[in-house]
């Protein structure tokens, strides 16, 4: 059909398409995906045959061929311990509470962001707070660790103004956890606000337009339109934040935690670091490390699931 | 109109000044950390700097660059950014642009997709990884800081559900004048999706300069370490056994320490705003399903 359309239109040349539907050199297609397939097959799945060594005492000297099987004797041993108990915890505490302020404040912000009708205003204000998500937590520690100290900015802010004794930020597990907290919720709430800010563009004027004519006023529009119009996306976000129930965000705890808040602090990815590659017990860290990835494969696939149930969520 | 009423424009005032604020605290620890490394060493170490340099000075910053490890580290980082982003950036958008097309034209599509979104949702963790790295005897070399990260099946999502809103006439007026897949691929899906480019590049860069964690294992010689390695190790551990202890001496100072954090953060500051604009659309879009 497009053959012939092609004939008619130009008789005098040769058409080039010569079938119908002619897939077009296939064989390219798995030439360009190659190089990224090799990669990964490197990089990423040979790494998980190395899990088998969690059910080993693994030495690098025979490798994974002639180490002695042992079992479970590594979950067993896990199972008892109540240190593991205790950082299970903590990775829990600390990433569930990011994960329901990371969706709090974001919200908010957005709407009130939302109002800001100066578009310059809007845009600077938009710069401002993407920016700590871009600097990274080697950065952002140094910083802290600054700040935070006892004669840093924020303690001498704190004396002059209440008149206290300076806090131990670092130091003492309490203040730990709530500068873990804040400092992450400080770093991401602005880029985490691009998904409601593109929600809140995706609405139709034509719904205030409405509203206006009903004579509702601004907060009405917000109570009945704007923020009805954000919960489906708050809600995929919210689900899909599952998967990340035990992602306590190494990078930042193991830039700023010290052996003095270990029974704090400590979580599992941290844990998994200084007993596999500090004191080498790499079969016991692998085990830690395998038990929380197929616990969170299981709470991706769920988290997945409900999204793409309820939301119609997919990612391609 | 709502916003002509009174109780909204005293809402609105309230709310730019609240936002005002808020967003200055973003900024805020960065500034002062400007200040202090500007500052005399004695008003610095005494906690005297608050938002304004004491004793204006580029005393510390003329003994950062004086030192050896701390160039090194800088150039370390420049070379792993460089090449990493762009062997990152030919992998993946190739890939994609395979990776893009509908099933009936390319039927293994399915199969790989999962085969990269496997990845993405289990791994062998930590220290599978790091013994591979250990057995292909890529220790201390820069390919141990690119290859393993090479591949982001994130970034591939991304630039693939963009590919996938360019329109298909473009492609079948491309295979028409006899263009094949690399040249449909370079002159029609490149110069058309620049947003979601400078995206992914902006995520690839800014993951190069700031990977710290690779260098720390992967990395034993003190000269071969990436900047933010090198920070890591100087400032949050405050562990000096890797340097010479020459250099040593002055990275206790307050000021130096200051300008070394500041430098290390300065090329994200200055890339971020010419990218800032690309990236919100270049999220959104590569977000969007058909």
């Amino acid at each position: 059909m497009e053959a012939n359309t092609i004939q008619q239109v130009n008789p005098g040349k040769t058409p080039r398409l010569s079938g119908k539907k002619k897939v077009k050199q296939p064989w390219m297609l798995h030439f360009m995906v190659l190089p990224a397939a090799v990669m990964v097959f490197i990089f990423s799945y040979i790494p998980m045959g190395g899990i088998l060594m969690a059910f080993q005492d693994y030495k690098p000297k025979p490798g994974l061929l002639g180490s002695p099987w042992v079992g479970l004797k590594h979950f067993e041993y896990m199972w008892q311990n109540d240190y593991f108990l205790q950082i299970t915890w903590n990775t829990l505490f600390f990433a569930g509470t990011k994960i329901i302020m990371n969706l709090i404040i974001p919200f908010f912000f957005a709407l009130l962001l939302n109002e800001v009708r100066k578009m310059a205003l809007k845009r600077t204000i938009q710069t401002l707070v993407y920016l700590p998500h871009f600097l990274s937590w080697v950065t952002l520690s140094g910083i802290l660790i600054d700040m935070l100290a006892q004669t840093g900015l924020i303690n001498q802010f704190i004396s002059s103004v209440f008149g206290i004794k300076p806090i131990f930020f670092l130091g003492d597990g309490s203040w730990f956890r709530f500068t873990i907290i804040f400092s992450d919720v400080w770093k991401e709430f602005g880029f985490n606000m691009i998904i409601f800010l593109a929600a809140l563009s995706g609405i139709s004027p034509s719904l205030y337009e409405a509203a206006e004519v009903d004579g509702a006023g601004r907060w009405k529009q917000t109570i009945y339109i704007t923020i009805p119009a954000l919960i489906p996306i708050a809600i995929v976000v919210a689900t899909l934040a599952l998967g990340n129930v035990l992602n306590a965000n190494f990078d930042q705890v193991f830039n700023l935690y010290s052996p003095l808040i270990y029974q704090q602090g400590d979580i599992i990815d941290t844990f998994v670091y200084r007993e596999g590659l500090l004191s080498g017990q790499f079969s016991f860290a692998t085990a830690v490390n395998l038990f929380k990835s197929a616990i969170s494969l299981i709470l991706i696939v769920i988290s997945y699931r409900l999204a793409y149930r309820f939301a119609g969520y997919r990612i391609f | 109109m709502y916003h002509k009423t009174l109780s909204y424009r005293v809402f609105s005032v309230f709310n730019n000044v609240f936002l005002t604020l808020i967003s200055v605290l973003c900024l805020l620890p960065l500034f002062h950390l400007l200040m202090v490394s500007l500052s005399s060493t004695a008003p610095a170490n005494a906690g005297l700097v608050t938002f304004w340099p004491i004793g204006f000075t580029l005393e510390a910053y003329a003994k950062t660059f004086d030192n050896a490890n701390f160039l090194s580290s800088l150039w370390v980082s420049v070379e792993r950014t460089v090449l990493g982003t762009a062997m990152a950036l030919v992998v993946n958008t190739i890939a994609a642009y395979a990776l893009s097309k509908e099933t009936h034209v390319f039927r293994a599509r399915n199969i790989y997709l999962w085969y990269f979104v496997i990845t993405m949702l289990f791994s062998g963790g930590l220290i599978p990884g790091y013994i591979l790295i250990l057995k292909l005897g890529l220790m201390d070399s820069l390919m141990a800081l690119i290859l393993p990260g090479l591949v982001a099946v994130f970034n591939i999502i991304l630039l693939l559900n963009f590919f996938r809103t360019v329109p298909k006439d473009l492609e079948e007026a491309a295979f028409i004048d006899g263009a094949g897949h690399f040249r449909t691929f370079y002159s029609v899906y490149l110069p058309v999706s620049m947003p979601v480019l400078a995206t992914v590049s902006l995520f690839i860069m800014v993951g190069h300069w700031n990977a710290y964690f690779d260098g720390i294992i992967y990395i034993k010689d003190a000269s071969k370490l990436p900047l933010a390695t090198f920070m890591q190790t100087i400032i949050v551990q405050a562990d000096m056994s890797k340097l010479d202890p020459a250099a040593v001496a002055n990275l206790s100072q307050r000021t130096i320490r200051a300008s070394q954090i500041f430098i290390s953060a300065l090329p994200i500051l200055l890339v971020y705003p010419f990218l800032q604009r690309y990236f919100v659309t270049g999220i959104v879009v590569g977000a969007v399903k058909e």
